[in-house]
């Protein structure tokens, strides 16, 4: 199985403190890898070092075999930050039909992608006038449009609905089958068990790489909590 | 540069504003409201038609700072400009969207403007009122350059409007409204000769005099056109793909 990413040694300062000291990790193309820890662990940082917009101490990320944030990768990852980046005085479908010019594809692709996300009922609608979990959606929407080999997603699935939440992961699953390589982070351990396999990372530093069940398996657990707790413990004890 | 991103970019932010019907209502009736007050309040005094030419040029200059250095902090603080900066949109297809996008608002402000100013308020010009409005769009480029150099230095809206006082009214005090420039005094006259808006009046007031453009008039329209470049190379400088 290719790469998609490869970080190696990578170190992040913020201000005065260190947010990654040295992390090294692989996602693979073709499968869903979860990117999992806690509040403030350095989620979000390792994904702004990967779309390439995070001044970097030292350490390399690849992407596709390009350094991050090379001209070349620039149409070929789909980013969904934190916080929902759309333009809240444009409808849904504005919204798409912008990132998909900017990323070279048609309205087709823009209606496409809203309706993949479950807001063609409310394509037309402002996106400052939706709920927290459709906001997001419009985000991730964006991210999606013109089928991006990798897709970058920071949280995506906060504040939805059972069923959406379920379509949603449906929906990444077909992506990674396609040969997409999938990063989606989340602070909710229950998704772990959706992804084909985990970076468990608590303050900076890489506590696990590998896939759900072998993790639980050398916790001897069947709780993801757990399971993760014992990773600390276990890294506090060596 | 990419000719497809920016259209798309202008189109964009062209559709943000049409969204808002209040801002576009007061983007046009602002202007022609208070012309109307100082047309009052002069009240058939010979200097009320300097006054308002003067008005015409000021007034795309100060409301495109404020919407554009709000806008681009609003592009910064709701991390659409960090997602832009992922895509293949560069800083050229950015800073001119604004450019062309709240240009063309402001080419469409200052016709209106100056009609109001020629048929209600009486207004003359012993040159063209094309030039006038040439003029005016100019500032407005003036104001978008200057607001999205500015917007850099504001992390909240509150520092984004304190920027007003700061950078734009020391120019509307010295550009030749209140006191002519030739006879303020030295060091005063020397603050205002470094200040664009001096010359896009001073051009205004060629126009208003010269029934054909004057040399000092091209000079004068040089020197803006030359720092509405200027305000987009410092804007295109504080903005950056990687950020800490």
């Amino acid at each position: 199985m290719t790469d998609g990413i490869v970080v190696t040694d990578l170190v992040v300062r913020r201000g005065r403190s260190t947010v990654l000291n040295g992390l090294s990790c692989r996602v693979r193309a073709g499968r869903i890898t979860g990117l999992l820890g806690p509040s403030g662990s350095g989620k979000t940082t390792l994904i702004r070092a990967i779309v390439g917009v995070q001044v970097i101490r030292s350490g390399t990320v690849t992407v596709l075999g390009s350094p991050a944030g090379s001209p070349s990768l620039r149409d070929r990852i789909g980013y969904v930050s934190q916080a929902p980046s759309v333009y809240q005085d444009l409808t849904v479908l504005e919204n798409a039909r912008y990132f998909a010019a900017i990323a070279g594809v048609g309205a087709a692709a823009a209606r496409a992608a809203v309706d993949q996300v479950g807001l063609a009922g409310a394509a037309g609608q402002l996106v400052g006038t939706l709920s927290g979990g459709q906001w997001s959606r419009a985000s991730l929407a964006c991210a999606i449009v013109g089928d991006p080999p990798v897709l970058v997603l920071d949280e995506p699935t906060v504040g939805q609905d059972p069923v959406l939440r379920e379509e949603l992961w449906g929906f990444f699953h077909e992506r990674a089958v396609a040969g997409v390589t999938v990063l989606v982070s989340s602070h909710v351990m229950d998704e772990a068990n959706r992804c084909d396999s985990l970076l468990l990372i608590r303050d900076g530093a890489l506590l696990a790489d590998d896939t759900p069940a072998a993790i639980k398996a050398h916790a001897g657990t069947d709780d993801m909590d757990r399971a993760f707790l014992h990773l600390i413990r276990e890294g506090a004890a060596t | 540069m990419n000719p497809g991103i920016l259209r798309a970019t202008t189109t964009r932010i062209l559709r943000q504003l049409r969204h808002d019907p209040r801002t576009i209502g007061l983007l046009i009736v602002v202007p022609v409201v208070l012309m109307g007050l100082v047309y009052a309040m002069y009240d058939g005094s010979p200097r009320v038609g300097q006054i308002l030419l003067i008005m015409l040029g000021i007034f795309p200059f100060v409301i495109m700072f404020l919407i554009t250095s709000i806008a681009m902090l609003r592009e910064r603080t709701s991390g659409t400009l960090e997602r832009l900066m992922t895509t293949r949109t560069g800083k050229g297809d950015l800073l001119f969207g604004y450019g062309i996008a709240f240009g063309t608002t402001a080419a469409a402000q200052a016709v209106i403007a100056a009609a109001c100013a020629y048929w209600l308020y009486a207004m003359t010009t012993a040159g063209a009122a094309g030039l006038v409005v040439l003029i005016a769009v100019l500032t407005a480029l003036l104001g978008v350059g200057l607001g999205l150099a500015c917007s850099a230095l504001a992390r909240t809206e509150f520092q984004a409007v304190q920027m007003l006082p700061v950078v734009v009214i020391p120019q509307i005090l010295l550009c030749g409204l209140f006191v002519p420039r030739d006879e303020m005094a030295g060091w005063l006259s020397a603050l205002s000769d470094v200040m664009p808006l001096s010359y896009a009046v001073e051009a205004l007031q060629e126009v208003g005099t010269n029934a054909e453009p004057t040399s000092t008039f091209w000079v004068d329209l040089v020197v803006v056109g030359g720092c509405v470049i200027l305000g987009l190379v410092l804007a295109s400088a504080t903005l950056r793909r990687r950020t800490a």
